[in-house]
């Protein structure tokens, strides 16, 4: 048994200790939010944040990690009391598809939460791991920004 | 001559339709005695709407959500026409149980077939509930008000849709051609309502068939070679079987599966079957580029258009030139799903398939049941812009799922299987030639496309990966040529332009050396890419503004006014020159010249150490006919632009002799945020009334060829071969 701690709540898991946490929390602990995208830490749908930074889940095993603090996008509201981030995405209806996004909320928060005040350059440079398909990105940007000035920041133009 | 009159477009079979049919705005307006939409499929108003004793309103479409906001708009129609509000109602979306089969989710159908069919059997049972509520509450139907689930009567008595659907009980009535359309109260139609499935994929709830738990669930991996053509060596199975939490190792001729309780054991066995290594039966993929190789293979001529006019003549100035794309793929963000469970000698697949039925029929060829034994159900995945992995996982689960009888198996691809194994957008080649007469106008043009097939979505067992592995397998299917006017490697090969002695001519390649299917857009993107690529270089040979010269050769009212929105919008006239790498580029198509009008203005730079291209605005006008929820439409045009941008400029899937090379991010990259456009902005051009146009794949081909002619504009080159990549741009400098 490996204990982790997701979203403040301390669980025991009954899993192989090389297994990603991406499998753990999708099927162990029923978390939609991290997806497998690519099992290879290219795209981004399996963000979350560890220790406040954003990680790809398909690559961290879970007996690499703990009793560092894991968050999740369920940790950040529910549809009914969203986070300030997804609240933002809503508004902006930043999603197509929607296969990618929890990753980019997660990614954004992460940013938002060191610095709510980036450049549009910055902000893109931050968001360059994660990938969308559909085309989103304009949306995510809007919604970013949107997310910045509600937690009294901003997004600063950079002259991109 | 008149545009409309002198045009005839060639079928196969040869001259048989007239221009009318590809002007008329929607198939609804084709034949008055025909019911609109797939409404004259399934003409019974239950096929499509229910009512029960409580109230509840439950809609059918056999169209699917794929991101691209169906759900909302389907909802918002029927809301607006039964006076409800969207939460009033249930959608119950494709499943080969319940809704009507429509057919395939694709070609930018769904509001024409399906947005049409619910709009006009929602007027009829707004028209029989008033009806209802006028012979209870004794009053003449004029005076009856419908509002939020209630019928009220002049003198404020009332009766709810629950009352009058017990008491009449059936909607099992055949649907009246040319009920009108509701014209009092409040509107949803042309709101922006907000997303009905946004809320769950923002906060981590059950929104994808990659999240669904079944009591009992196993998890399960398919076993196969790297990429299409591929297969196998024999593998020590009975020892992957003896893995840690194998379930079982489930092998159908070569169709090979691990089941196990715990993803992370299923994924561990596949890797460990696949150590065993692979090998190509067939015969080599060719050495050289897919686009010389299918120009090479034998091809069967299909006449695309014919319009008459004088010969060129001799003083005529002519243009050449040859345009081409690579192989695209899908590249779906997440790798295809399904989860299967048989129970009573039948099946019941829960996918993100485009079309339930047609892989309904699959499946039970496959599995050699009758389809009735079949049930498939779609949920959403990851976005698939096409035919991707969707039908063929559904066949993995399904046959994966056989061996364990009453047990759910949810089946997901991995990475490099979605990338290994999904059909691709053809390959293709487009020459054109063009002649000018002395008054700047083009007096003669000839399109030639070489391609492989577009569309090659399961029809059969053998349509389905998993049919070609079983013992013994099912027949290859044979991909055919779509016919025009929609076309596939034809689409969009017939311009919109006003053009005297015009031909355009398929060269479509049925050996088709790799996997194809459809790709989002089809052919449309090659060919606008090629065709608006094409007017730019004739526009400068006549020394016209490339929007004028559009202008000049385009009779049609509404693709003037989304050309003239783009360019107003993007201030066209007063643009900086270009040169020194910046410079500014426009496109417009209206798609397969039945849909949606688009027109894209765009300005660039570009730096000279990297030839990386800084795209800093982009402004689009569209055209969908009337506007459902117009914020819908614009996600749909922003993502053909972003999207296109990445197909246009960086992507090609690799080869080499044995397989396919692309096999994950890092060997098929795609566009990133730090070079998205800097701006997008898209106008609606809402006509209220006007018939549905579809709007997903209106963008691509005019985004393609705006960004080609920005590139020429700022360097004085021009890049007809995509992908317009930076080192291509740099070598220009």
């Amino acid at each position: 048994m490996i204990t982790l701690t997701i979203n403040g709540a301390g669980h025991q898991i009954d899993a192989d200790p090389d297994t990603p946490l991406l499998y753990v929390l999708r099927d162990e602990l029923a978390l939609n939010g991290a997806k497998f995208g690519c099992g290879l830490g290219q795209c981004g749908a399996c963000t979350v944040l560890i220790d406040d930074k954003p990680a790809f889940s398909c690559l961290a095993p879970i007996a690499a990690l703990g009793n560092r603090k894991i968050r999740t996008i369920e940790g950040l509201g529910t549809s009914e009391k969203p986070g300030v981030v997804p609240e933002a995405f809503e508004t902006e209806q930043a999603a197509q598809c929607g296969y990618c996004i929890a990753g980019m909320i997660m990614r954004t928060q992460a940013l938002l939460e060191r610095n709510n005040r980036p450049t549009e350059a910055e902000l893109r440079q931050h968001l360059a791991p994660n990938l969308c398909r559909c085309g989103t990105h304009m949306r995510i940007l809007r919604a970013a920004r949107r997310a910045a000035a509600a937690m009294g920041g901003g997004v600063q133009e950079s002259g991109t | 001559m008149s545009g409309v009159s002198r045009r005839a477009l060639l079928g196969a079979s040869g001259l048989v339709v007239s221009f009318a049919l590809t002007r008329s705005p929607a198939a609804q307006e084709v034949n008055a005695d025909r019911l609109p939409g797939d409404l004259d499929k399934y003409p019974f108003l239950d096929s499509w709407i229910r009512i029960d004793p409580d109230g509840r309103i439950t809609v059918f479409t056999g169209k699917a959500e794929l991101g691209q906001g169906l759900k909302t708009a389907l909802m918002q129609i029927a809301a607006d026409e039964l006076c409800v509000s969207p939460a009033a109602i249930d959608l119950v979306t494709a499943d080969t149980v319940r809704t009507p089969d429509e057919g395939v989710t694709a070609g930018s159908h769904s509001m024409q077939d399906s947005g049409t069919a619910i709009l006009n059997a929602s007027a009829n049972v707004r028209l029989l509930l008033t009806e209802a509520a006028a012979w209870r509450l004794v009053t003449s139907s004029d005076q009856i008000e419908l509002r939020d689930g209630t019928a009220y009567g002049p003198t404020g008595q009332s009766v709810t849709y629950g009352e009058l659907a017990a008491a009449y009980s059936s909607l099992h009535v055949a649907a009246k051609p040319g009920v009108p359309r509701r014209e009092k109260g409040l509107r949803l139609i042309g709101e922006n309502v907000p997303r009905v499935d946004i809320p769950a994929k923002l906060s981590g709830g059950a929104a994808y068939v990659q999240d669904m738990r079944l009591p009992g669930m196993l998890h399960a991996r398919v076993v196969r070679g790297p990429s299409d053509g591929t297969q196998l060596k024999a593998a020590d199975f009975e020892a992957a079987a003896r893995l840690p939490g194998i379930e079982k190792v489930v092998r159908v001729g070569r169709f090979t599966a691990v089941l196990a309780t715990k993803e992370w054991h299923a994924i561990k066995a596949m890797r460990h079957l696949q150590a065993a290594g692979w090998e190509r039966p067939g015969p080599a993929l060719p050495s050289e580029d897919l686009r010389r190789a299918i120009r090479g293979l034998p091809a069967r001529d299909v006449p695309i258009f014919r319009y008459a006019g004088l010969p060129t003549p001799s003083g005529a100035k002519t243009v050449r030139a040859t345009y081409s794309r690579p192989a695209l793929m899908h590249g779906s963000i997440g790798p295809s799903c399904a989860v299967a469970q048989w129970n009573d000698g039948g099946v019941t697949v829960w996918t993100h398939t485009q079309g339930v039925e047609p892989l309904r029929r699959s499946l039970a060829d496959l599995l050699r049941l009758s389809p009735d034994k079949v049930r498939c159900i779609h949920v959403e995945g990851s976005g698939c812009y096409g035919h991707n992995g969707a039908d063929d996982v559904a066949a993995d689960a399904a046959l994966a799922a056989r061996a364990v009888p009453g047990r759910p198996v949810r089946l997901q691809w991995m990475r490099e299987q979605e990338h290994g194994w999904e059909p691709l957008g053809s390959a293709m080649v487009v020459e054109l030639e063009g002649a000018l007469g002395n008054d700047g106008r083009i007096v003669g043009w000839r399109h030639e496309v070489w391609s492989n097939a577009h569309n090659g979505r399961p029809v059969s067992g053998g349509g389905l990966l998993a049919g070609l592995e079983v013992d013994p397998p099912f027949p290859a299917q044979m991909p055919k040529p779509i016919p025009m006017p929609e076309g596939g490697g034809d689409r969009n090969a017939n311009p919109l332009y006003a053009i005297p002695n015009a031909s355009g001519l398929y060269h479509f390649v049925e050996q088709a050396p790799v996997r194809v299917s459809a790709l989002r857009s089809l052919g449309a993107h090659m060919n606008v890419f090629a065709i608006e690529s094409f007017m730019d270089e004739l526009a400068q040979a006549a020394r016209s503004d490339p929007v004028d010269f559009r202008l000049v050769h385009l009779e049609d009212e509404r693709a003037r006014e989304a050309i003239q929105t783009a360019a107003n919008r993007f201030g066209w006239a007063r643009r900086t020159k270009g040169g020194d790498g910046r410079g500014c580029g426009f496109a417009f198509a209206r798609y397969k010249n039945l849909g949606a009008y688009c027109a894209i203005a765009l300005e660039i730079s570009i730096d000279r150490d990297s030839g990386a291209i800084d795209v800093r605005r982009v402004v689009a006008a569209v055209d969908s006919g009337e506007a459902i929820n117009p914020d819908g439409i614009r996600n749909q045009v922003e993502g053909a632009i972003v999207q296109s941008l990445s197909w246009t400029t960086r992507e090609a899937v690799g080869f080499d002799t044995p397989h396919r090379t692309s096999f994950d991010w890092s060997a098929y990259p795609i566009l990133r945020f730090p070079a998205v456009p800097a701006t997008v902005e898209v106008h609606v051009i809402d006509r209220s009334g006007a018939p549905f146009l579809g709007t997903g794949e209106a963008g691509q081909g005019p985004m393609g060829a705006a960004l080609a002619n920005a590139i020429a504009d700022a360097l004085g080159h021009r890049l007809r071969d995509m992908p317009l990549a930076p080192d291509r741009i740099k070598a220009m400098f």
